[in-house]
């Protein structure tokens, strides 16, 4: 029985390893910004983000902070866990990232918005 | 998992397979079913009736006609035509978009065969939930049968966030109860219901939850468009394939930074753009697809 429990330990430890290895980053989706963290604004219009290069410090946690200048667009970066906002005229999104993970993360508008929804995509680099 | 053509027949153990120039013999195997019968379809996609970048397709105004033409030069004429959706390219304006789809429907009508099913693209429903659309190709989701195969349409582009909804599921799983586990059943669609991309949107966001449903039964294809190449894929025991579009092609998953299409080349006009015919055989329970360019059949060397 002891040797059973010890192996269910073992499967389970090896499973949250692997889940946290299998994870490149760890998005955070609360909408709070926490005290201290740097805000990155970034306008939303058809067909394009500005800016559209972001550029940001491994571990360290970021608030992006979109606005739209037209109509409903989304935004998504489907390598960091799939995490998405919404962003509606008039109002502002927040979504805060903490990516302990170097390399460049491809974004892109989810919600189909016109003839260009095609080429409304960005990247978010992360650096050391 | 993304599979090139003989990685593909390898995955489905197509290895003893029959195939003939520019035609494959793909699975979806399941006993001879009383009623059923051999027949064919076509498959047109991705029209996008109403673009105009001459640098990307230079007959932009006659290719959906040159299409047309050549379904119609079959001499064996298909059972019937479905179009997977991207009839239209989208435009803001209400009216246009309605004068784009009252243009395309008119010239897709040229088709000596009859019964047409339509399907809807985000680029003709995206903007308006589907209104236009229904107004003039009828409803975005929707079952038929046809000799003893049943065809549902799933509709994953009225929804701007690339999802069929709960309540679209809901009617699916409904559907699939009066079905047999045994079945045959082809699945259309626009988008693909597995994550082919989603960096590029080419996914539908609650796909995994169409395929579930689908899981239990036995002879599933699927048939979309969207992605404007022909691409082939498995999820468990149930084949997805792609088709060419009627406008412009599209590059490989990732290949480039951004998902733009492929300029034109002149020294191969049409290139990467085309149909399929579907033959459907009762005898052996087997779709053959058969991939074609604009103008001449195409020959697969595999």
């Amino acid at each position: 029985m002891i040797q059973q429990k010890k192996g269910l330990w073992l499967v389970l430890a090896l499973v949250m390893v692997s889940i946290m290895m299998s994870v490149p980053a760890v998005p955070l989706h609360a909408e709070d910004q926490a005290e201290g963290d740097q805000v990155i604004r970034i306008t939303a219009k058809r067909f394009e983000y500005i800016p559209s290069e972001i550029r940001i410090q491994k571990g360290v946690p970021v608030v992006l902070e979109f606005t739209s200048l037209d109509r409903i667009h989304g935004f998504t970066i489907p390598d960091l866990g799939g995490i998405r906002t919404t962003i509606e005229p008039g109002k502002v999104s927040r979504v805060r990232i903490v990516v302990p993970t170097v390399g460049t993360y491809e974004f892109h508008c989810d919600l189909f918005c016109g003839d260009g929804h095609e080429g409304m995509t960005g990247k978010i680099i992360v650096e050391d | 998992m993304s599979v090139d053509r003989r990685d593909f027949l390898k995955l489905v153990g197509m290895g003893s397979a029959v195939f003939v120039l520019g035609t494959r013999v793909l699975p979806g195997a399941a006993d001879v079913i009383p009623g059923q019968d051999d027949f064919l379809f076509v498959q047109l996609s991705d029209a996008h009736w109403g673009f105009s970048d001459p640098k990307v397709n230079p007959d932009y105004a006659a290719t959906l006609k040159k299409a047309i033409a050549a379904v119609n030069s079959m001499k064996m004429q298909p059972d019937f035509v479905v179009f997977t959706g991207d009839i239209t390219q989208t435009t803001d304006d209400p009216a246009v978009r309605r004068k784009r789809m009252a243009e395309a429907r008119d010239i897709i009508n040229g088709l000596k065969v009859k019964t047409i099913r339509f399907l809807a693209g985000e680029h003709d429903a995206g903007l308006d939930k589907g209104e236009a659309f229904q107004e003039y190709f009828g409803k975005t989701h929707y079952t038929f049968d046809h000799k003893g195969v049943h065809f549902i349409v799933i509709d994953n582009v009225s929804d701007p966030t690339s999802s069929i909804g709960d309540v679209q599921l809901q009617w699916l799983g409904d559907e699939l109860k009066k079905i047999d586990k045994d079945s045959r059943i082809v699945v259309l669609t626009h988008r693909p219901l597995f994550d082919l991309y989603p960096n590029w949107d080419w996914w539908t966001r609650d796909g995994a939850k169409a395929i579930d449903l689908l899981m239990p039964y036995k002879n599933v294809t699927v048939l979309y468009g969207h992605i404007h190449q022909e691409h082939h894929h498995m999820t468990a025991h149930i084949p997805h394939h792609a088709a060419k579009g009627l406008m412009y092609p599209l590059p490989e998953a990732g290949s480039f930074a951004k998902r733009v299409p492929i300029p034109w080349d002149p020294a191969a006009p049409y290139k990467g753009l085309g149909y399929r015919s579907i033959e459907a055989k009762a005898a052996k329970a087997e779709y053959l697809l058969t991939e074609y360019p604009i103008k001449d059949k195409k020959l697969i060397r595999l």
